[in-house]
């Protein structure tokens, strides 16, 4: 492991370690980015929504006459027009079923009921208001536990008789029998609820699509903002009948995604319903109102955790037992092994000798959940979990929860190391990136001043949060998404002026790949980074760890030609070459040599007899692992005892993502990681009342942080390199929104544990914390 | 639907429609005049990401309807740059990765230029407060203070560089 490396190539070059300016930027600053909003095709018509009030009702009756007759209003397209095609229910990613549009019964607030093709939005909008549905209310369950009730009414008669009940899946982990044992043997026991609530990504720009079927050609091209345009084509040819070679899914610039613009909305195929029925192109873009109240939620999990330790703080056994809220259906965007996705790597970055982990999905009267939410399968939930556990044991034993957590890592030297859940992790050096935390926030001082503060009735808390991650899907031998194998490629072709055009299988959403992959393109061929990559998907921080993999050794068999045509070229033998980035030297003769521009334009040329012009390769990686980045977060916080109110003072973060592409970028994922960490600690929720009524359906209740609360973020960094990838990168956009809730909520519960306080869940606004303040007899 | 004329001088450049009274002022920059650097994010005034100036002002376009611009002076994103040269707020984004996906980004770098009109050395906290009303999902907001920082450190520089010429305005 080091804390820094120098770059291999040139500043000129700019690979691996270089902070090369962004090349997708000149067209964002100047207004010039194209997103989904911004396509605008002849002819194009717009599509608005019909959605419930209802969280569940029988519909009696679809009334469309009225907004037919409103000027620009075409036509009104309900369920039972889709039945006639079949078209009503499509496949969800989970492999469950979602309705395009209902034919009989709303399943939660602001489903699609309905929807109005105009020839302007605002047209659109009043037929969607002049549509008359005639709802007759049914009882509603918000309540997962509820659901789970034998006296509960089924919520998905579909299914069929023998599913008569709301219970989706049951997954578990580990072995049941020696956890149990090792719990009933251990000295001290931890038990806690720990809920985690729904929230939403809220990516700045809304989800929308323009489809527009050529009839002339029988083709439909779908522009869409997409995170996995491929699987969204899959999806489409299935549902539709069209032959996928017929359909093109484009994505333009991406205003954030996040996880949220993974799945395949209703929207998307009533718009391309709308295109196939009226012939021409149909734009519909969600409001930030359905964007809250429609698509798909992240979270939503209720974990009960224990687990076991000697007096002496040495943990022996975790035992979880989750219920999963999905909503009314099964929509999450889990490899088909994992429908709790990778929620057993629950045991962290500790040395656990028996795990046991058992998750049930579950359906409720709310939209689909459980897509991620900047985060990989899960795992910021198990992060959540142990991380808490972790702490409240420390407290418990009179341990600082630092040297807890020192003394129970998982040893450099144990590595690979395996869990007791079935996880290889390939590496891992957990105790310097705490140390290297501690160091940077001044942690024996600020344990200093808490006792100080203490004693004057001051309220100051510390937070740890020494996390594990698993990203990289994935190992094509577990890991597929409705079938399709979870690998990832890269296609790189050198043209003869010596520029490059990658093509990946990945997609940006603001990432910055047209950047990496050029950089990784640079670090391996010496191309300067004026290179044009373009594009499963892009989630669950894959990106690096696959298509970043596959990049590099696409230009590794790029490297294996060149060496060939630098020895024609040279008239030397090929074991008499040496290679830097961008040439090729005859060992012991500086002065003769190739550069790969001279190459390229020999592969076109000048190229040996009998070998294929060209210089161009496909890689489809199929990584033998996932990978492991991790980090240890500390965070400060202050709480006003007279308002409730928590401000994050400080907020340092170490990460280790292996071998670091460009640092810019890494640092700037980082940050927003961070930020949409603190976000969900503090402020964002996602609640429904009784009735199943979405109560944070605006900005003006569902609060994404401003720069104003926003913490002053502190990095640092340790790389240990991930040994089976090519690059020894691991994956960096998510680890922060993983690391950083526990970090928070630890500092909070650290500042109040003397008040009897064990553990607060998220969001842990101004009002929880001051009526448990209250309760406690100080506010 | 009766419709009213309207005359804007958008980027400065006189631009004239025939409206509904209730469309809005984003719609109108984005939908009749093409200029689709102006985003929507909300639709609640929370986001920003509409934000122009109007008039010198900063404003929210929308939640402005394009009627009540109707004789103003508007100012987009595509009339910060100066042909090839950039506005020193687009150059410090990018020099400072102030943005990722780039969806907040127009509004942010419009509601920075009158922020910084009005204090032309804000510290840190100003910056903070003077774009709260603008909100990012990918940065973080650090590296947004950096680059209103290296662009209000280059505007006052300009602003203290003595003048070579002066032309009658």
């Amino acid at each position: 492991m080091t804390t820094e490396t120098e770059p291999r190539t040139s500043a000129a070059i700019g690979g691996m370690g270089h902070s090369v300016k962004r090349k997708e930027d000149p067209r964002f600053i100047r207004g010039a980015g194209e997103y989904i909003e911004d396509v605008v095709l002849p002819g194009m018509l717009w599509m608005d929504i019909v959605r419930t009030p209802y969280a569940h009702a029988t519909i009696k009756s679809i009334d469309a006459s009225e907004a037919l007759k409103i000027p620009g209003v075409l036509a009104v397209i309900t369920g039972a027009d889709l039945e006639k095609a079949g078209l009503h229910w499509m496949p969800t990613l989970a492999g469950d079923k979602q309705m395009v549009l209902p034919t009989t019964t709303v399943m939660y607030q602001a489903q699609e009921v309905a929807a109005v093709v105009a020839t302007n939005r605002y047209a659109a909008a009043d037929g969607v208001a002049a549509v008359f549905v005639d709802y007759e209310p049914l009882p509603v369950i918000v309540d997962p536990h509820k659901s789970l009730r034998p006296d509960a009414f089924v919520l998905r008669p579909d299914r069929g008789p023998d599913k008569a009940n709301n219970h989706i899946w049951h997954w578990e982990s580990g072995d049941k029998a020696a956890t149990d044992a090792a719990l009933a043997a251990a000295e001290v026991r931890v038990s806690e609820d720990i809920y985690i609530p729904r929230i939403h990504v809220a990516s700045i720009e809304t989800c929308g699509c323009v489809a527009d079927w050529d009839a002339v050609r029988g083709q439909l091209t779908l522009h869409m903002t997409s995170q996995a345009p491929h699987a969204i084509r899959t999806v489409l040819a299935l549902v539709s009948g069209l032959p996928e070679q017929n359909i093109r899914v484009k994505t333009h610039d991406i205003g954030g995604g996040f996880g949220g613009k993974v799945p395949v909305y209703p929207g998307y195929v009533l718009a391309v319903v709308a295109s196939l029925t009226v012939g021409k192109p149909v734009k519909w873009i969600e409001d930030r109102s359905e964007n809250l109240q429609a698509d798909s939620f992240a979270r939503d999990y209720h974990i009960h955790a224990e687990l076991g330790a000697t007096k002496a703080g040495k943990i022996t056994s975790l035992k979880v037992k989750t219920i999963a809220d999905h909503g009314y259906t099964d929509a999450a965007a889990d490899p088909s092994k994992f429908p709790a996705g990778l929620f057993n790597v629950i045991t962290g970055s500790y040395d656990f000798p028996n795990a046991f982990v058992e998750v049930d999905g579950v359906y409720t009267n709310k939209p689909p959940g459980g897509v991620a939410y900047r985060c990989s399968f899960r795992v910021t939930e198990a992060v959540h979990a142990i991380e808490q556990m972790v702490d409240i044991l420390a407290h418990d034993i009179g341990k600082d929860p630092a040297q807890l957590r020192m003394e129970n890592f998982i040893q450099p030297e144990q590595f690979p190391y395996k869990t007791p859940t079935g996880w290889e992790y390939d590496s891992g050096n957990y105790g310097v990136a705490l140390q290297k935390a501690m160091d940077m926030i001044g942690y024996a001082d600020l344990r200093k001043e808490q006792a100080e503060k203490r004693a004057r009735g001051e309220l100051m808390g510390i937070g740890i949060s020494s996390f594990t991650e698993i990203v990289g899907a994935g190992p094509s031998k577990d890991f597929d998404i409705i079938g399709i194998k979870m690998f990832d490629s890269c296609e790189i072709r050198v043209h003869p002026t010596g520029k490059v055009t990658a093509r990946i299988g990945v997609q940006s959403q603001g990432q910055g790949h047209e950047t990496t992959f050029a950089q990784i393109i640079a670090e391996e061929l010496g191309f300067d980074t004026d290179t044009a990559p373009y594009g499963l998907g892009t989630y669950a921080s894959r990106s690096t760890p696959v298509a970043g993999a596959a990049t590099a050794m696409a230009s590794r068999k790029i490297l294996d030609k060149a060496r060939k045509i630098a020895a024609h070229l040279l008239e030397c033998a090929e074991d008499d070459l040496d290679w830097e980035p961008g040439k090729f030297t005859v060992k012991g003769s500086p002065d003769r040599f190739k550069t790969i521009q001279e190459i390229s334009f020999a592969a076109y040329t000048n190229h040996p007899q009998g070998m294929e012009a060209g210089l161009e390769a496909v890689d489809y990686y199929d990584p033998p692992n996932l990978t492991f980045p991790f980090g240890s977060y500390i965070c400060v916080v202050d709480i006003d005892k007279t308002t409730g109110q928590v401000t994050v003072r400080r907020f340092v973060a170490v990460d280790d993502c292996g071998n670091i592409i460009n640092p810019m970028i890494v640092d700037g994922q980082i940050h927003g990681g961070l930020t949409m960490g603190f976000a969900p600690a503090l402020y964002e929720s996602i609640t429904y009342d009784e009735l199943g009524n979405n109560q944070a359906g605006t900005f003006m209740d569902y609060l994404l942080p401003t720069a104003v609360e926003t913490p002053r973020w502190e990095t640092g960094k340790t790389i240990t390199p991930s040994p089976h990838h090519p690059i020894g990168a691991k994956g960096v956009g998510e680890s922060a929104t993983v690391g950083a809730p526990p970090a928070i909520v630890n500092a909070v519960v650290d500042a109040m544990w003397h008040l009897g306080v064990r553990k607060i869940d998220i969001p842990m606004t101004p009002q929880k914390v001051w009526a448990i303040l209250h309760e406690k007899g100080v506010a | 639907m009766t419709t009213q004329h309207v005359k804007v001088t958008v980027n400065g450049e006189v631009r004239e429609a025939d409206v509904e009274p209730r469309l809005l002022l984003v719609h109108l920059l984005r939908e009749n005049f093409g200029l689709t650097g102006t985003h929507v994010g909300c639709d609640t005034s929370n986001c920003g990401a509409c934000t122009v100036h109007v008039n010198g002002m900063s404003a929210k376009s929308c939640t402005m309807l394009a009627v009540q611009a109707d004789g103003a002076e508007v100012k987009t994103i595509e009339g910060m740059a100066n042909g090839a040269a950039l506005h020193p707020l687009q150059q410090g984004f990018w020099d400072q990765h102030g943005l990722q996906c780039g969806f907040c980004t127009p509004g942010m770098i419009m509601q920075s230029a009158w922020l910084l009109e009005q204090n032309p050395d804000p510290s840190e906290d100003e910056i903070r407060l003077g774009i709260s009303g603008n909100l990012c999902r990918c940065t973080g907001y650090v590296n947004i203070v950096k680059a209103i920082q290296q662009a209000a450190g280059e505007l006052r520089a300009a602003d203290a560089a003595p003048v070579a010429s002066v032309t009658a305005s």
